[in-house]
C-alpha cells in the first residue's frame, strides 16, 4: 500500500487506469461536459509546475475559494502533488472572515473561482504581507485589472507547461517525496463561538476513513454525485475529492448554486448527501407543489404519502405494519412514490445521509418512506468525517448508527461522548491550546457533545454536551432532549423542561392552539380563549398522555430513564418572542423563563395542585398588560395511581 | 481586440423630427464612437426614446442624415438596421411572454439564420448545424448574464429585473456592433441597477459593443458612461465627458427648470 499513500498517487494511478473514464463533469453552456482521470491528471499537472515555477515549496499553503469547480479540484491535486496544502475557503465569507483565515493560514498563493473573489483578496492582500500570488479560473470582467500579483489559471498552467521542458521529472519526483502522514488539507471549521480553527488532516486520515466508510457502504465505481455542498467543508472534500479518487467515481459539479435541484434531476446521483436544511428544502417544495394541484390529484397524492409514512414508522420502531398498508405500498410506488422520487432526482440513489444536526422525524420518515434510503451519519472534521454510520437495515429514528471499522467509541463519566479513529486529526493549525481541548492526554477525542450507546451498540446523540445537566441525585438531564421528544406530538407548541439540581424533572408546557382547539372542537368542547383552553381538564388529560408517552420512550434509554417528567403544567399564554421567552428563531431562553416563572416552578416542586401565576404580556403594538391565571399543577404518576 | 481606426461607427447629422406640428427632435447632431458608452439624458419629451427610434429605424427623419459605418443609412427600415448590426431593448419590456428564455434569446438569432423551411423540419445537415452554432452562441449569453437557473421558464412568469436581463441577453444574441438601450434600469431596485450596470460594463469590455443608452438615474449615468449627450426640447444642450456635463449651466437648467420662456 506504501506506493498509493497519498492522494496524488491514487489519483496518478486512476489515470493510468483509467484515463478514459468520467472523473468530473461540469454542467457549462448548457451541456454537461466531461473530463477524464487522465485530463484530472493533466491539469492537476500543469497547474502544480505553474506553481512550482512560482516557487512553491514544500508545506506551502494554498488557499482555494469559490464554486464547486474541476478546476479547483484539479487545484487542491495539483498543491497536494507539490507537497503543499491546500486551505479551502467558504466561498461566500465576507472579506474580514477571509482575512482572518488567509493570514492565519500563512497562505502564499491563492486560486480562485472569478472576479468576485479576486476583489475579496486584493482588499485584503495589504493587511496579508504573506499573499503573494492570486490565481483565477474565470477572465470575465479581469480584463481592467493591472495589479501584478494577478495570474489567470490558463496563464499559470502555460508557466507550468514551460517549466516543465526544464524540469521534465519534477511533478512525479515531488509526487514521490509525498508521505501518509504529510498535511492533506487545512479545514477552518466555522465554529459558532470564537474564531475559526484550522483542523489539520493527513492523507493516512482521510484514506483510512474514507476507504473504511466507502467499505462499510460499499461504494464502486460506478457511483454518480452531486458535488454541490461548499469545498471548504470536510464533508465535500471526503465525497467529492477523497472518495471519488479512491473509489474512482465521478462527481459532477452544478452550474450554478441556483441550478442545483434541476442538475439534481439531470445527474440522478447514487451516492448522495445533504444537510437536514436541504432536505426540508426538498420536502417543502414537494409539499407546495402538491398544494397547487387539483384536489382528486392532491387527495390521492396525500392518501398514498399517509400510507408510506405510517408504514416507514412501523418498520423504523421495529413494529409489523398493517397487512393492508403493505398491500397497497406496490400501487403507491407505481402512482406517486416513482414518480416524486424520480422528479426530485432520487430514483437511482442507493444510499442518501443526513447529517450535521439533528432531522426532524417527519422528514426522515418522509424520504425513507419514498423508498430513498436515508441515512444518518455522525461525523466532525477532527474526526475525517466518519464516526457512525446507520447501516443499510439497521435504519432507526433516534440514533445515528454504529461506529465504522476501526473507531471506538466510550462515553466519559460526565456524558460525553469520546472516540478514537484512526481519521483523529493532526491538531490545529498553531492553536495547541485547542488541540489539548479536544484531544485527551490517553488518546479519545472529545465530541462536545452527549450521548450514549444503546445495548445494540447504536450510538445517540443528545444535545451537546454543555446544555447537559443532572438532577439533585447525579441523574443525567438533557432538557433539549426531553423537550424535543414532548414536540414531536401535534399538541405541544413549546415546552421548557426544569430539573438541574432538582430532585425531579417537571415541564412547562404550551398547547398549540390550532391543534388542541381543532380537537377540542371534534369533541364538542366549548372554551373561550387561550387562557381557558389550556386549563380544560379533557386537554391536561390530553397533554398527560403525550407526557406518558414521553416518559415510555425515555424508559427505553438506560442512560435517561431517571429522567422522566413526573410534574408538569400547562402554561395559560403562548411563549412569545415579543415577551422576550423565546429568540425570533424560536429557541427557548431559559433563564429568563426560570426567572419570569420562578413561582410556577416552585409551586412544581411543592404540594399543591394549583398556582396563581400573574405574568406581563407585550401586545403587539407595544403596550404591557398584567394577566393573571390560576394555573393546574399535573402530577403524572398520581394521576395514573388515582385512575 | 482589433477594432478600425476609421471615423465613428454612427453619425447623426442635423437630424429632425417632426409628428405633425410637433417638433420631437430639430437639427439634432451627434457621433457615437466605436466602442464607447453613451448615455442620452434630458427631461421627460425631450426626445430622447425619438431618437434611438430614428436610430433603429423606426423612424425616418424629416430632415438630416444618419451615416452608420461611413454609409449613409438614412432610410432603411427596422429590419434592415437590424442586420446592419444594430440591436435594442425597449422602455417597456418586448418579450414573447409565452415563450421560455432560452427561446426569447433565440429569436435574437433570427437575423443570421438563414436556410430552408423543408431542412429545417427535418432538422437535418445544415439546419442542425446552424441551430447548434446558434444555440452555443446562446448559451455564452445566459452564461454571461447568469441566467441559468430560468433556461426554460416563460418569460411572462419572471421578475421585471430578470425580463430587462432578458431582453438584454435577446439584443445581444444578434451579436451587435451597436446596442441601444431605452432605459434599462426603469423600475429596477438598487441591487438589480448595480447587476445591469455590471452587465453593460462587461458587455462593453468583453465583446467590444458599442453601447448608447437613455437612462434617467443619475447616479448609473455618472458611473458607466464614457460620454453623456443632453437634450432638452428636441434640442441637444450638452455633450462631453460626465464631470463636464454635470457642472454645464444649460444642463442644470433644463434639470433644475430654471425658465425657458
Amino acid at each position: 500500500m506504501r506506493e498509493h499513500d497519498t492522494f496524488p498517487k491514487l489519483a496518478r494511478a486512476n489515470a493510468q487506469r483509467m484515463p478514459d473514464r468520467v472523473a468530473i463533469r461540469e454542467k457549462d453552456y448548457g451541456i454537461w461536459q466531461s473530463t477524464t482521470w487522465g485530463d484530472y491528471l493533466a491539469h492537476g499537472r500543469a497547474i502544480a509546475l505553474g506553481l512550482a515555477s512560482l516557487g512553491l515549496r514544500r508545506g506551502d499553503k494554498v488557499a482555494i475559494v469559490g464554486d464547486n469547480r474541476p478546476e479547483l479540484y484539479w487545484a487542491v491535486l495539483a498543491t497536494q502533488a507539490l507537497g503543499g496544502v491546500p486551505v479551502p475557503l467558504y466561498q461566500d465569507s465576507i472579506e474580514k472572515e477571509m482575512e482572518y483565515i488567509i493570514d492565519h493560514a500563512e497562505a502564499r498563493f491563492a486560486i480562485v473561482e472569478d472576479q468576485e473573489q479576486v476583489d475579496k483578496l486584493l482588499a485584503l492582500r495589504g493587511r496579508c504581507p504573506r499573499l503573494e500570488t492570486i490565481v483565477y479560473d474565470d477572465a470575465r470582467g479581469m480584463r481592467a485589472y493591472s495589479e501584478t500579483c494577478l495570474l489567470s489559471l490558463a496563464e499559470l498552467q502555460e508557466a507550468g507547461r514551460k517549466f516543465e521542458i526544464g524540469h521534465p521529472t519534477y511533478f512525479d519526483d515531488e509526487i514521490a517525496k509525498g508521505r501518509g502522514g504529510d498535511i492533506a488539507i487545512i479545514c477552518y471549521t466555522s465554529g459558532t463561538t470564537g474564531t475559526p480553527k484550522g483542523a489539520m488532516l493527513s492523507h493516512a486520515n482521510l484514506i483510512v476513513t474514507a476507504r473504511n466508510a466507502a467499505e462499510a457502504e460499499g461504494l464502486g465505481a460506478d457511483e454518480e454525485i452531486l458535488s454541490y455542498l461548499p469545498m471548504a467543508w470536510i464533508g465535500d472534500h471526503v465525497f467529492s475529492y477523497a472518495q471519488a479518487i479512491l473509489v474512482g467515481f465521478a462527481i459532477n459539479c452544478p452550474e450554478s448554486a441556483a441550478t442545483v435541484l434541476h442538475d439534481l434531476r439531470e445527474i440522478g446521483p447514487t451516492y448522495f448527501f445533504a444537510p437536514p436544511r436541504i432536505w426540508e428544502t426538498l420536502l417543502t417544495n414537494v409539499m407546495v407543489r402538491i398544494e397547487d394541484c387539483a384536489w382528486p390529484k392532491r387527495r390521492l397524492v396525500r392518501f398514498f404519502l399517509d400510507v408510506a409514512q405510517e408504514l416507514e414508522r412501523a418498520r423504523l420502531s421495529g413494529r409489523t405494519p398493517s397487512a393492508w398498508r403493505r398491500l397497497l405500498y406496490p400501487l403507491g410506488r407505481v402512482l406517486v412514490y416513482g414518480p416524486l422520487r424520480d422528479n426530485l432526482g432520487m430514483r437511482r440513489v442507493r444510499r442518501a445521509y443526513t447529517a450535521g444536526e439533528a432531522i426532524g422525524p417527519e422528514i426522515f420518515v418522509f424520504f425513507r418512506g419514498l423508498g430513498i434510503n436515508v441515512k444518518q451519519l455522525y461525523g466532525m472534521t477532527e474526526a475525517s468525517v466518519f464516526v457512525t454510520i446507520q447501516r443499510d437495515g439497521d435504519v432507526r429514528l433516534d440514533s445515528v448508527g454504529t461506529p465504522i471499522k476501526d473507531v471506538a467509541l466510550k462515553i466519559s463519566p460526565e456524558g460525553e461522548v469520546l472516540y478514537k479513529s484512526p481519521g483523529v486529526f493532526q491538531g490545529y493549525f498553531k492553536n495547541e491550546a485547542a488541540t489539548q481541548q479536544v484531544m485527551l492526554a490517553d488518546g479519545w477525542m472529545r465530541t462536545g457533545d452527549a450521548g450514549f450507546l444503546d445495548p445494540a451498540g447504536h450510538l445517540k446523540i443528545i444535545d451537546r454536551a454543555k446544555d447537559v445537566s443532572r438532577l439533585g441525585d447525579g441523574t443525567l438531564f438533557a432538557p433539549k432532549y426531553v423537550e424535543n421528544k414532548l414536540k414531536f406530538s401535534p399538541y405541544v407548541k413549546e415546552a421548557v423542561c426544569v430539573g438541574q439540581d432538582r430532585p425531579y424533572v417537571t415541564a412547562l408546557v404550551n398547547i398549540d392552539l390550532t391543534a388542541v382547539g381543532n380537537w377540542a372542537e371534534r369533541r364538542s368542547i366549548a372554551y373561550t380563549s387561550y387562557t381557558d383552553l389550556s386549563q380544560k381538564p379533557e386537554v391536561y388529560e390530553l397533554i398527560e398522555r403525550e407526557v406518558e408517552r414521553v416518559n415510555r420512550s425515555l424508559l427505553e434509554d438506560d442512560v435517561l430513564k431517571g429522567a422522566q417528567i413526573r410534574k408538569f403544567l400547562i402554561l395559560h399564554k403562548e411563549l412569545d418572542p415579543d415577551d422576550e421567552e423565546i429568540t425570533r428563531t424560536r429557541k427557548v431562553r431559559r433563564g429568563y423563563i426560570a426567572q419570569k416563572y420562578a413561582a410556577l416552578i416552585e409551586a412544581l416542586y411543592g404540594n399543591r395542585d394549583r398556582a396563581q401565576v400573574e405574568a406581563k404580556v407585550t401586545y403587539e403594538d407595544g403596550r404591557t398588560g398584567m394577566v393573571r391565571a390560576d394555573v393546574r399543577i399535573c402530577d403524572v404518576g398520581a394521576a395514573r395511581a388515582a385512575r | 481586440m482589433s477594432r478600425p481606426p476609421a471615423g465613428p461607427l454612427l453619425e447623426v447629422d442635423a437630424v429632425s423630427v417632426r409628428f405633425g406640428a410637433l417638433l420631437a427632435l430639430s437639427g439634432v447632431s451627434l457621433s457615437i464612437e466605436r466602442g464607447e458608452i453613451l448615455a442620452i439624458i434630458g427631461p421627460n419629451g425631450a426626445g430622447k426614446t425619438t431618437l434611438l427610434n430614428v436610430i433603429s429605424g423606426f423612424y425616418h427623419p424629416y430632415e438630416g442624415r444618419i451615416r452608420f459605418e461611413d454609409r449613409d443609412r438614412t432610410h432603411l427600415s427596422p429590419p434592415d438596421v437590424a442586420a446592419l448590426g444594430v440591436a435594442r431593448t425597449f422602455q417597456n419590456v418586448a418579450l414573447f411572454k409565452g415563450m421560455s428564455v432560452l427561446d426569447n434569446l433565440m429569436t435574437g438569432r433570427l437575423l443570421k439564420m438563414g436556410g430552408h423551411f423543408l431542412l429545417d423540419a427535418i432538422w437535418w445537415g445544415p439546419a442542425k448545424r446552424q441551430e447548434l452554432a446558434n444555440r452555443a452562441i446562446v448559451e455564452r449569453i445566459i452564461d454571461f448574464l447568469e441566467i441559468q437557473s430560468i433556461r426554460k421558464t416563460p418569460a411572462g412568469k419572471l421578475p421585471y429585473g430578470l425580463q430587462k436581463r432578458v431582453e438584454l441577453g435577446r439584443a445581444l444574441a444578434a451579436e451587435p456592433k451597436l446596442l441601444l438601450l431605452d432605459e434599462p434600469m426603469a423600475g429596477m431596485n438598487v441591487e438589480e441597477k448595480e447587476d445591469m450596470s455590471r452587465f453593460i460594463l462587461d458587455v462593453n469590455g468583453e465583446f467590444g459593443t458599442t453601447i448608447a443608452l437613455i437612462e434617467h438615474d443619475m447616479g448609473v449615468v455618472m458611473d458607466i458612461s464614457d460620454r453623456v449627450v443632453v437634450l432638452d426640447y428636441g434640442r441637444k444642450i450638452a455633450d462631453g465627458p460626465p464631470e463636464q456635463v454635470r457642472k454645464d449651466a444649460a444642463v442644470l437648467d433644463a434639470y433644475l427648470g430654471a425658465s425657458h420662456d
